[in-house]
């Protein structure tokens, strides 16, 4: 399979999954969007079907309603994909760890590529998260 | 002497302008709808190969083929479609720089190939087995039946006024007489012909087949690596063959590089629209299409039967 190199991480279709988040990481995530941040320049834009997304970006605590929903979304995407963890639940779950709901967090459930935590993380983090993933591949293929 | 004949097809199809022109323009033009996007939104906006890199990368990917789908129809409609634009963008350009060696009826082959396209469009959503795929593909085929009516009255002004149907003689008669948008009922039907375009190519506030927000993607959902590279750059294209199409059949004129010129004007018009309005329901738009536009454009045909 085609590893993530140089290629692809000049051109990351990024695909929101909200695993019943609080809704404070998806404003974050929008917020990189919009005008102050505008990760388009960076190259990356929100799709609206996992099929053409490169990067699975998951938030929130897996509850039970949709930890078989982000399985298979993650294997409806097209390969190779980076998964990445944003904000302190989907990272390790904090204050809802062994509750009675929840499923783990996410990696105990798909490979994750990248933890951003935070709660929430600054936009920032987010940008940060990601330039450093990009540059760790910088060389990969 | 028939080699150099079969190279000069070649070339014609595979360079210019051909494959290579209008896939190197489509991206090209897709960074300046981008880009100016982005300004319009006070943003930065991406760089001028990130088209590239997109393709680039999604031809690196994996093809997914849906499961209970039909195989073949899901993979041959983008070609399809990018073929029929390959066409056009021949007949339009080659005659546009050559009106000599029009053949009559190239208008009408011109006109089939733009249908062409949403009907691959709906063929490869349909076989992809996928119901936000198929709610796309109906409102692809009602948008269809929406702006064609008005199109082809439009198109039908300049064939009355030079009364041809080939686009050699059409683009000659404009270089002798003027454009033919100068005339009342040109400029009607061109007006007219520019929001036929935009739903053609898809875009706001005509893009309720793809509708991300709301259908993610619509008819193309289930499409995925190569393919959808192949489905981006028939949209890329779209946005260089569609306008001169038009731009060709209304404003030739002796000054042959002033298409270009039309051409981006034309562009600035297609993105602000984009940019100030919001998506159409399927029915807002069918009413649309169905009486100011066919009104608009029937009235354009009578002057132009009338000789105004």
């Amino acid at each position: 399979m085609q590893s993530i190199d140089n290629k692809f991480t000049k051109s990351l279709f990024v695909f929101h999954a909200a695993c019943s988040p609080c809704n404070n990481c998806d404003i974050e995530i929008l917020d990189c969007i919009a005008p102050k941040y505008d990760i388009e320049r960076l190259g990356m834009q929100l799709v609206g079907s996992p099929r053409h997304a490169d990067v699975l970006l998951v938030t929130g605590a897996v509850n039970k309603k949709v930890v078989h929903r982000i399985k298979m979304i993650y294997e409806q995407t097209a390969k190779p994909c980076v998964v990445v963890a944003v904000g302190s639940c989907a990272c390790s779950e904090i204050i809802f760890r062994e509750s009675y709901n929840t499923c783990g967090p996410l990696d105990k459930i798909i490979p994750v590529d990248i933890y951003i935590p935070g709660c929430p993380p600054r936009p920032e983090a987010i940008i940060a998260g990601l330039a450093k993933y990009i540059k760790s591949r910088k060389n990969a293929g | 002497m028939e080699k150099i004949e079969l190279l000069s097809y070649f070339f014609d199809y595979l360079v210019f302008p051909g494959l290579l022109f209008v896939v190197a323009s489509g991206m090209l033009v897709s960074w300046i709808d981008r880009k100016i996007t982005a300004r319009l939104q006070w943003r930065v906006g991406p760089g001028l190969l990130q088209p590239y890199y997109d393709i680039r990368k999604l031809f690196l990917k994996e093809v997914i083929i849906p499961e209970g789908g039909n195989k073949w129809s899901f993979i041959i409609a983008p070609m399809c479609a990018l073929i029929s634009i390959v066409i056009i963008s021949n007949i339009v350009l080659k005659y546009y720089i050559d009106p000599s060696g029009s053949f009559v009826g190239d208008i009408i082959v011109v006109i089939y190939m733009f249908a062409a396209i949403p009907v691959a469009s709906i063929i490869g959503a349909s076989a992809s087995k996928n119901p936000y795929a198929s709610l796309g593909a109906s409102r692809e085929m009602k948008s269809m039946l929406a702006y064609e009516l008005p199109f082809l009255m439009c198109i039908m002004v300049p064939v009355i006024k030079t009364g041809s149907i080939s686009m050699g003689a059409i683009i000659q008669h404009q270089l002798q007489n003027g454009p033919i948008f100068m005339s009342l009922s040109g400029l009607t039907a061109f007006i007219t012909s520019i929001f036929c375009i935009q739903a053609k190519m898809g875009i706001v506030p005509f893009d309720y087949s793809e509708a991300e927000t709301e259908i993610c993607g619509g008819v193309l959902v289930e499409y995925s690596g190569a393919l959808l590279a192949i489905w981006k750059l028939v949209k890329m294209s779209l946005l260089v063959v569609a306008p001169l199409f038009i731009i060709v059949l209304f404003a030739s004129t002796g000054f042959r590089a002033g298409i270009f010129a039309v051409y981006f004007v034309l562009l600035l018009i297609v993105i602000i629209l984009k940019n100030t309005n919001p998506r159409l329901r399927i029915d807002q738009a069918l009413r649309g299409f169905w009486t100011y536009a066919a009104v608009a454009s029937l009235t354009a045909l009578v002057l132009a039967v009338t000789g105004y």
